[in-house]
């Protein structure tokens, strides 16, 4: 059957087909859907994982026990799941084990831009890379059958225009291949005896896999005219393709690694200008160069950054459209907090008290933007609870009486406890604010292990952070509701002044939850509103001044109630009330 | 035929999703290939979302560039101006008229642009205006604008209102269906 499907749906789709009984991830965008969609199928065990390190290790154990095996991740996610991949590079599989890693060029969701190919060359586990969705469900079905011929684990790498693009699939039946566990102490006990003789292996699978590369028909030459040879991967291929049709020779690798040699001689030898379309690092150009063939690449095309149709047309000489503009500058619309958003009242409460903010990675985030201008950095996962510890050794006393760590229930979750127990065992006075929103909220709303829920909304073992915190040395474990101003300030300024080390909770569902009931949206008593801006700086989207009054939008306004701690007029009321 | 591009676009948290979950399942029911691109994640959080659909006889780039869409559905006004150099020469916007302040805006930074719509024509582009937010109210729900600016955009095109009605009826929950088939009515109507 024919289908309209995203990316990340189809991938999950090919997964199935091809028979995976177990998944186990982090979420991260844009890989996120992979699994979500997993979960929606019954005959498929899937879970969130407390982070991508856990996930991948879990796959590892599954496949060990016979059965096809999945984790997915986002690009920086492969960095903390990058120990067991260089070392189940050595000791392969037993059922195909496959790890989805999703780049995201042009950074919409991400830290930074890296190019997970790298891993792919530096592990030398094979990479697979579809174009689009339907070769994201045939490369996912692939992959298993890739991993479990040569041993090895594979990558499929996704990009965010793949994973979150829609094209048409069509869909197949699943099987599913089983094999049992025999104990196999060389294989699998990597410690340097068997290593040593686990490396060549690796070696001479890699070159099977070229071999793989150049025959296989994994990677395929679409001849056109020959004046210019692309090389080209991913979605740069559609807008090679979009650009050119059959008007120029294009070689399309659906394997990033290992790249083939012969066929890439052949094509060169082919036409008579050759070109590398690759988004990210020089990957394919510089393996290109290495066999000492005349080619441009980065020379014209950027490094940072997603391409699009318009910017290879520019590069490579094809037609470029052009649109029109105002004159004006355009007010630009960055991401806020939402309406709503439990955050909002403690970073307003942190910039109050002038405290020097360690932040991470989720929604939070934004308590860098203004008018909160909160947060001074952000790292990766778990860097905040890591990095005040550091901070605090350093600057002593006067930084840890102001100076705050932010991070979110799953982020704390993911990497957080580990930094926490640093701060326990080599005694530094910080304060932590675990902002608990009660889900992983910055990717959709997955569960993870405190909010009780399992990937399929099911009840299940749910961490209790105050105890985890108390259990860990921490004597200081304070709740409050970042709702209540009044409070949040109370709390933050007692345990900054305290003599030792503390963790605070601010709880509050995401005001996204379904479960969350919105109150009736406020409205502005224009008599009473003197325009003083006070409600305007907790950042509210949903507030405005209009003729010099506060306005709310009600298409936006949660009733919250936030901003009525603001404001000292008494302007700011439920609709309902008032009427 | 050549590839055709429709962009929808506006402030996260909008609705956006359902636009082109809808128009998607129209076009593949019509019998088109189609291509359907939107940003998930940090942006959706009431920044700029733009989603891009795509169809024809075979679609390649996911994306649409610069000078190729030839319409661009908005959700908000700023957003239609923002968008405005993807617009094809001869292409059309059909936008609603709401307003939202954009956090520069809100912290005093920048100033909401005045008279866009007139400034939109003043370029050339064929601007279609409403107050979706008004009808969609009068159908029930201010959040079934999405619908109302489809039942605009369903005027430049040829498709039966029984696609149109299939589509909606393969996307909507149905406990919102008559809100939101009331909704397509009104858009379509004015």
């Amino acid at each position: 059957m024919k289908e309209l499907m995203l990316g990340n749906k189809a991938a999950a789709r090919g997964l199935y087909e091809a028979g995976v009984c177990f998944a186990s991830s982090y979420p991260g965008t844009p890989s996120t859907e992979i699994t979500e969609e997993l979960a929606k199928y019954d005959d498929v065990y899937s879970e969130w994982a407390p982070n991508e390190k856990v996930a991948m290790e879990a796959a590892f154990g599954a496949s060990l026990a016979g059965r096809r095996s999945f984790c997915a991740m986002k690009h920086v996610g492969l960095n903390v799941a990058a120990d067991p991949l260089y070392t189940m590079s050595y000791t392969g599989v037993n059922a195909g084990l496959v790890i989805a890693v999703a780049d995201d060029p042009g950074m919409h969701s991400s830290q930074n831009e890296q190019d997970s190919r790298h891993h792919a060359i530096a592990s030398k586990v094979p990479m697979l890379e579809p174009s689009d969705s339907a070769e994201a469900l045939a490369y996912a079905k692939l992959a298993f059958e890739i991993s479990e011929e040569f041993d090895t684990p594979v990558l499929l790498k996704m990009c965010t225009r793949v994973a979150h693009s829609q094209s048409v699939v069509e869909t197949g039946e699943r099987t599913v291949p089983e094999k049992t566990y025999n104990k196999d102490i060389a294989k699998y006990v990597m410690m340097p005896g068997n290593a040593k003789r686990r490396h060549p292996f690796v070696e001479e699978r890699t070159k099977k896999l070229t071999g793989y590369a150049e025959s296989s028909g994994i990677n395929r030459v679409e001849m056109g005219g020959r004046d210019l040879g692309v090389i080209t991967s991913s979605t740069s291929y559609q807008y090679v393709k979009e650009v050119f049709g059959d008007s120029i020779s294009i070689l399309k690798i659906g394997m990033a690694y290992p790249l083939p040699v012969e066929m890439i001689r052949d094509f060169a030898s082919k036409v008579k200008k050759l070109a590398v379309v690759e988004e990210l690092d020089p990957i394919m150009e510089e393996h290109v160069r290495a066999l000492g063939i005349e080619v441009s690449g980065k020379d014209i095309l950027p490094i940072c950054g997603e391409f699009s149709q318009n910017l290879v047309a520019k590069a490579l000489g094809g037609e470029v459209h052009t649109g029109r503009s105002l004159s004006e500058t355009l007010p630009m619309r960055p991401p806020v907090m939402c309406p709503g958003c439990p955050h909002r009242g403690l970073f307003y409460t942190l910039k109050k008290l002038n405290c020097t903010v360690l932040g991470d990675i989720g929604c939070y985030t934004l308590g860098a933007v203004p008018p909160l201008g909160a947060i001074e950095t952000t790292l990766c996962m778990g860097a905040s609870v890591s990095s005040i510890h550091g901070f605090n050794k350093v600057l002593g006393e006067e930084s840890e009486g102001k100076t705050v760590a932010v991070i979110g229930d799953s982020t704390f979750m993911h990497s957080g406890m580990t930094g926490l127990a640093n701060i326990a065992y080599n005694g530094s006075n910080s304060t932590v604010i675990i902002l608990d929103n009660s889900i992983t909220g910055m990717t959709g709303h997955q569960q993870n292990p405190t909010t009780g829920y399992n990937i399929k909304g099911d009840p299940a073992g749910k961490i209790d952070l105050e105890a985890l915190c108390r259990s860990m040395g921490f004597d200081r474990v304070a709740v409050v509701d970042p709702y209540d101003l009044a409070a949040c300030e109370k709390v933050i300024r007692e345990e900054l002044a305290s003599p030792a080390p503390s963790v605070i909770i601010s709880r509050r569902p995401c005001a996204l939850l379904k479960y969350v009931k919105r109150k009736p949206p406020l409205g502005v008593n224009k008599d009473k509103c003197v325009g003083c801006k006070s409600c305007m700086r907790i950042g509210c989207p949903a507030i405005s001044i209009k003729g010099g009054r506060a306005e709310v939008d009600e298409t936006l306004c949660v009733g919250c109630g936030v901003c009525t701690q603001l404001c000292r007029f008494d302007a700011l009321k439920s609709a309902e009330k008032e009427a | 035929m050549s590839t055709k591009n429709i962009m929808i676009v506006g402030v996260g948290g909008q609705g956006s999703l359902l636009a082109s979950k809808l128009l998607g399942y129209l076009l593949m029911s019509e019998g088109y290939d189609v291509k359907v691109s939107e940003v998930h994640g940090m942006s959706q959080r009431g920044g700029s979302v733009v989603t891009y659909v795509r169809y024809g006889e075979h679609v390649a780039s996911p994306v649409i560039d610069e000078g190729e869409a030839d319409s661009i559905v908005s959700f908000e006004l700023l957003e239609a101006a923002r968008t405005l150099p993807f617009l094809k020469k001869d292409g059309t916007i059909v936008t609603n008229i709401q307003q939202i302040d954009p956090m520069p805006v809100i912290t005093g930074a920048a100033e909401y642009p005045e008279n866009l719509v007139e400034k939109l024509r003043s370029t050339g582009a064929k601007v279609d205006a409403m107050d979706c937010v008004a009808l969609a109210r009068e159908a029930g729900s201010v959040k079934a604008v999405n619908l109302v600016l489809l039942g605009r955009l369903s005027h430049y095109f040829d498709f039966p209102d029984e696609a149109w009605d299939r589509a909606i009826e393969a996307c909507v929950p149905a406990r919102f269906l008559e809100i939101n088939k009331k909704a397509f009515a009104l858009g379509r109507a004015n």
